[in-house]
């Protein structure tokens, strides 16, 4: 199979529910029988931030665009780098603090490239996805402006 | 007709989550722009601050860009996904 044709819906995915971290890494596992190291990111909602302790994050996003951009990082990731396939999934809605919010997952022959080409995408991810998060704090909520 | 969108704190700080206008052909997003801030006086200040990307049909614009009716046009607050 050629992975880099692997349907972009499930390899890109915006959605409020939870995603399985094992069952992402083994759909990139068994995509390619040359993929020889996976390395993944795994984004997580903490309690404290900034100073403020956080009780929930709530993530918005612009529909159609920011999957257009996720897109766009898979592909750039897949022609710069020596790496065989990528997933990206990014929660929105209200998350709770502990739950998962971010997934990379990349696949290659080597892990070098893998672990460079992971941490490109969730830089890019950072930089050009309308992506954008509210923290309930015990002295309300905070839109936050800078992400590093 | 043009659809604004207000994405995240903008729509607080604005007030509303969409606007629609009427421009006429060869309207600049300059000139749209001028015409919001009389609009929604917080927008000025926003804007004057630089920190906001505009995007015409989900793509990142500078302000020369013209305006056609039917455009989608988006103020996206500095982006904190991840």
């Amino acid at each position: 199979m050629d992975t880099k044709k692997a349907p972009l819906t499930d390899r890109i995915r915006i959605q409020r529910e939870d995603f399985s971290v094992e069952d992402e890494t083994l759909k990139i596992r068994n995509s390619s029988k040359r993929i020889g190291g996976i390395v993944s990111f795994l984004g997580t909602a903490r309690d404290f931030s900034k100073g403020r302790d956080i009780h929930m994050i709530d993530f918005e996003y612009y529909p159609g665009m920011a999957e257009k951009r996720l897109a766009e990082i898979r592909e750039q990731a897949l022609k710069d780098y020596d790496i065989i396939d990528v997933t990206i999934i990014h929660r929105v809605g209200e998350i709770s603090i502990g739950e998962n919010i971010v997934l990379i997952v990349v696949g290659a022959e080597h892990r070098k490239d893998a672990f460079r080409a992971c941490s490109w995408c969730i830089d890019e991810l950072k930089r050009i996805t309308p992506i954008w998060k509210k923290e309930t704090t015990p002295q309300g909520e905070v839109w936050v402006e800078e992400h590093p | 007709m043009v659809k604004i969108r207000f994405f995240a704190v903008l729509k607080k700080i604005v007030g509303k989550e969409e606007v629609v206008l009427d421009v006429e052909k060869g309207t600049t997003l300059e000139q749209l722009l001028k015409k919001l801030e009389g609009d929604l006086p917080p927008l000025k200040q926003i804007l004057q601050e630089g920190k906001i990307l505009i995007s015409v049909n989900q793509e990142v614009v500078e302000k020369h860009c013209l305006i056609q009716n039917g455009d989608e046009i988006a103020f996206l607050p500095p982006f904190a996904g991840g």
